[in-house]
């Protein structure tokens, strides 16, 4: 190759040590991700055994058609930020900055619809607090699965968030600056956040969209 | 967009998740009994799989990185088996 090594830190023998170094420390976040989610999955599938019945209701009252579509979004916007990652694989600096900022329009699309789903469920009463109302027997229950909704979605929405807005930074620098072109380590990481937070919405929306939908 | 193999591969993988997701919306109006949960289960395993193989590349990476994974796949394990094994005993409700 003709391009200039990549600078690396002092404690680094060389680019590539560094490149793995960095990569490993994002996979050893992504597996700390994964047992803070998974008490979250864990209360979630103890009070689903304890209330099968109650779950089931609550879950027929979530906006499927708004869940589904969401999952789509988010499904599509990780295949645009595995584009985004093979363009600063190429050195390709326009496609990288239109394919990261592509991205970061999906995920706030996701943001955009899931608002709305909170808008509308809190104003069916369904927000756990002294306002919530569920008309059967079972309400402590079904409020249960309203509290672990909230809490789940929401803390998944917040971890979309932040991935938005350092993709869209990430997608403004490509467009002014060689950086990424230069060194794309920093495009790969940011991708391996982003299809985990993929990954944790695919078994969020089962779980609470798709709840004995059939009867 | 791009047409290398790398592109085309994202792509199927896209199409796949895809038809995954109306899949497994699909199975969800079936009557599976206790099934429909394991079939949820199953297909969400099998999305994120894609996932990790395809757009996160595990393949082509250093064994720290397939540590790491294992890692956090294990503990989670722990977690639910030790947690599971205690509240399925007790019949808590």
């Amino acid at each position: 190759m003709s391009d200039p090594p990549i600078a690396h830190a002092s404690q680094f023998d060389n680019a590539s040590q560094q490149r793995e170094s960095a990569t490993f420390g994002m996979w050893i976040f992504l597996a700390t991700e994964v047992l803070f989610f998974g008490a979250m999955f864990l209360g979630y599938t103890v009070y689903r055994l304890a209330y099968p019945a109650a779950f089931a209701a609550a879950s027929r009252h979530t906006l499927l058609a708004f869940g589904g579509t969401n999952t789509a979004v988010l499904l599509i916007s990780s295949a645009t930020m595995a584009f985004a990652i093979r363009a600063a694989r190429e050195k390709r600096r326009t496609a990288l900055a239109v394919r990261l900022l592509l991205t970061a329009a999906l995920g706030t699309l996701f943001l955009g619809i899931k608002g709305f789903e909170y808008t509308r469920e809190i104003s069916e009463h369904l927000l756990p607090g002294a306002s919530f109302h569920f008309d059967l027997p079972y309400a402590n229950h079904a409020e249960m699965f309203f509290y672990l909704y909230f809490l789940m979605t929401g803390i998944h929405a917040l971890h979309v968030a932040i991935g938005v807005v350092l993709i869209a930074i990430f997608g403004f620098r490509a467009w002014r600056t060689d950086a990424f072109v230069r060194n794309d380590t920093a495009v790969d990481l940011l991708g391996l956040y982003w299809h985990f937070v993929d990954i944790v919405w695919v078994f969020l929306f089962p779980l609470i969209y798709l709840v004995e939908r059939h009867s | 967009m791009n047409q290398t193999p790398a592109g085309k591969r994202f792509l199927f993988t896209a199409v796949a998740l895809l038809g995954l997701l109306a899949l497994t919306i699909g199975a969800a109006y079936v009557n599976l009994g206790p099934f429909n949960t394991i079939a949820a289960m199953t297909i969400s395993v099998t999305k994120a799989a894609l996932i990790v193989v395809f757009f996160m590349e595990i393949r082509g990476r250093s064994p720290v990185i397939w540590v790491a994974l294992a890692t956090g796949l294990f503990w989670l394990g722990i977690m639910f088996a030790l947690s599971m094994s205690d509240f399925m005993m007790r019949g808590w409700k």
